[in-house]
């Protein structure tokens, strides 16, 4: 598969430039290379993930994008400035979420809302609106006069967002969103940054290691040890490393494996049963018992995911200590289709 | 999983105005006023409500004045009808100031810890105007609360008439202004909060107790003598006690057992000459608070 896709670009009209685009970026501590001579670009409006391991160079990348750190070779342009040389310009048109909380917590939304408006430049006679807006956005608004200081850590990071929007940033730059917040919360700051990029049109560009939240960016760019080593929609990627299975166990496994063959499906003798390659799992399952001829005792459906994605490219996986990833993803798919 | 296909975003002109780029160095000017009005404005709000920060902010003066006051009373005794209160009233309002500026400057660290200082650094403005800001909220709030310590004036004996109280807000501002500064810059370099109540201890206290707030810094041991003149609380304290004793009706006995001026080589420096001195500080400690702040990121 091609390591820089252009996929949704190459749909988009040539005559809208990308609202990301970096060419041969590197960043070296010393001798350590944090970032070593990546390209991609990113298209005006989309979703776009950095997923890769704690440092990996998603950090540092996102650093150099928002200019609070100096490229040591290449280029980068955001917005369509050069973030180098009109570093003050580019900060006026992102907006920044950092992991670490930058609220100050004894004054109200309101008021740090109003504090970000002024170090942003925005014109006095847009600061009202913007501030119903933004709050609206996040669903804040009848949290607008509380102290910070009352505010849950999930209700923070979201007014977060909502700052980060206040000045219409051409890209919002989102540095591991969801870290250290619970479940709800976490499917509650995806469904924010989904209406904002519905509903303002923002670039927004994210970094997580959280693989099930990568999932909801229309590209990702796998990173691992400076370099991007995959980058494609979540689905062609899961597509490049293998497809939908389905596997059974069955009274008789030679019987079902010539049924199936002679219904039409690819299928392999497994460690304990027969293992059929389809296109879509979910919607194979019951065709392949009917198929099968003889009683099926277990059935397994799988298809691939980022983990086998992570896993197929750098051969390790990615999810060390995050038991919890699994519940969530079930989690938030359910709030998002309801 | 088709959910994700390019929506096409909805037009951001539509909903809830957009920000016009800067146009124009005219422009940029006014932002960076609007910008130190803000900090200054925050530095009001964050004062007004914490509460708690007002009252310990009058406690310790208050100790000092009184418990302290009436318990030297007696080793010092009345000159002219003129005991140690009196004389430690100007020392007192000094040290209000200056604890309130300095723990006005030292919250940076605060927000150094808490991140809040990475929203402003990474804010598109200048740097100068996150200073000035700074400065002028930490002096008008350390100017307020030295102002309510005006109120206690009449309780010890001190006489006030208008001009001395011009006299005396003018001097808060400007010891005010010097010290947030200089606690600015001390916060640029401090990392964490534990440090904080280590340069409350190893530099704020001495260089309180060595300023003459407390003593007259005449006829002192020579070593002694030496870091007084030295410690630049010194040149803003001694102002105070100037224009406060000039507005008091004092016996030329008074005047001699309760003296005000600083002595520098022999020479009693006339008060344009401490407030120079006040003045160069505070400028050099602006342009070290800025590279500070701006050594950071």
């Amino acid at each position: 598969m091609s390591v820089v896709a252009d996929g949704p670009q190459a749909q988009a009209p040539v005559t809208v430039p990308p609202a990301i685009s970096v060419h041969g970026l590197t960043k070296r501590y010393g001798d350590l290379v944090a970032v070593d001579g990546i390209d991609f670009s990113v298209a005006q409006g989309e979703i776009f993930a950095f997923l890769g391991p704690n440092g990996a160079g998603k950090s540092t990348t996102i650093k150099m994008l928002c200019t609070l750190a100096h490229p040591t070779m290449g280029q980068a342009m955001v917005a369509g400035m050069d973030v180098a040389t009109m570093a003050k310009s580019v900060r006026r048109h992102i907006g920044l979420v950092f992991q670490e909380q930058t609220l100050d917590d004894q004054l109200t939304a309101e008021e740090n809302l109003r504090f970000h408006a002024v170090l942003y430049g925005v014109p006095h006679r847009l600061v009202e609106p913007r501030i119903a807006r933004v709050l609206a956005l996040v669903a804040l608004s009848d949290r607008r006069k509380d102290l910070v200081s009352t505010y849950s850590g999930g209700m923070a990071r979201r007014l977060e967002i909502a700052r980060g929007m206040l000045h219409t940033p051409k890209v919002l730059f989102l540095d591991e969103p969801t870290v250290g917040l619970d479940p709800q919360t976490r499917a509650l700051i995806w469904e924010d940054i989904q209406r904002l990029r519905s509903e303002e049109g923002v670039t927004i560009f994210l970094t997580t290691h959280y693989m099930d939240e990568a999932e909801f960016a229309e590209r990702i760019a796998i990173i691992d040890h400076g370099t991007i080593i995959a980058l494609d929609s979540p689905d062609l990627l899961k597509a490049s490393v293998g497809r939908d299975t389905v596997s059974i166990e069955t009274t008789d496994d030679e019987a079902a494996l010539a049924s199936l063959q002679a219904a039409g499906y690819t299928v392999e003798r497994s460690g304990t049963g027969l293992t059929a390659f389809v296109p879509d799992e979910e919607a194979a399952v019951g065709p392949i018992v009917a198929a099968a001829g003889v009683p099926v005792r277990t059935v397994r459906a799988h298809r691939p995911t980022l983990d086998d994605v992570f896993l197929h490219f750098t051969g390790r996986e990615i999810r060390e200590q995050h038991g919890e990833t699994v519940p969530m993803m079930a989690r938030v798919r359910g709030a998002r289709r309801s | 999983m088709t959910t994700r296909s390019h929506t096409a975003p909805a037009n951001p002109t539509t909903s809830g105005g957009t920000v016009a780029p800067a146009s124009g160095p005219g422009t940029l000017v006014s932002d960076e006023v609007r910008v130190v009005g803000m900090v200054w404005e925050r530095e009001l709000i964050r004062y007004v409500r914490t509460r708690t920060r007002i009252v310990s902010g009058l406690i310790q003066p208050v100790l000092f004045l009184f418990v302290l006051g009436y318990g030297m009373n007696g080793l010092v005794g009345t000159t002219g009808g003129f005991n140690f209160r009196q004389f430690v009233y100007p020392g007192v309002v000094a040290m209000s100031v200056v604890m309130t500026a300095m723990f006005s400057a030292l919250s940076i660290v605060w927000y150094r810890e808490f991140g809040f200082l990475r929203e402003m650094l990474v804010a598109p403005v200048s740097r100068v105007s996150l200073v000035l800001g700074k400065t002028a909220g930490g002096a008008t709030v350390a100017a307020v609360q030295g102002t309510i310590m005006l109120v206690l004036a009449p309780l010890v004996g001190i006489r006030l008439t208008p001009l001395l109280v011009v006299q005396m807000i003018g001097l808060e501002l400007l010891m005010a202004v010097a010290m947030t500064t200089f606690g600015v810059f001390v916060a640029s370099r401090i990392q964490k909060m534990e440090s904080f109540q280590v340069v409350m201890q190893m530099l704020l206290l001495p260089m309180l107790f060595l300023s003459g707030a407390l003593f007259p810094l005449n006829g002192l041991p020579g070593w002694l003598a030496v870091i007084t003149r030295v410690n630049p609380l010194t040149y803003a304290v001694a102002p105070f006690r100037q224009v406060i004793f000039a507005a008091q009706h004092m016996s030329p006995a008074a005047r001699s057992r309760f003296p005000t001026n600083v002595t520098l080589f022999g020479y009693a420096l006339p008060i344009g000459a401490e407030l120079t001195i006040v003045i160069v500080f505070a400028l050099v400690f602006f342009v070290l608070a800025f590279r500070g702040l701006s050594r950071t990121e």
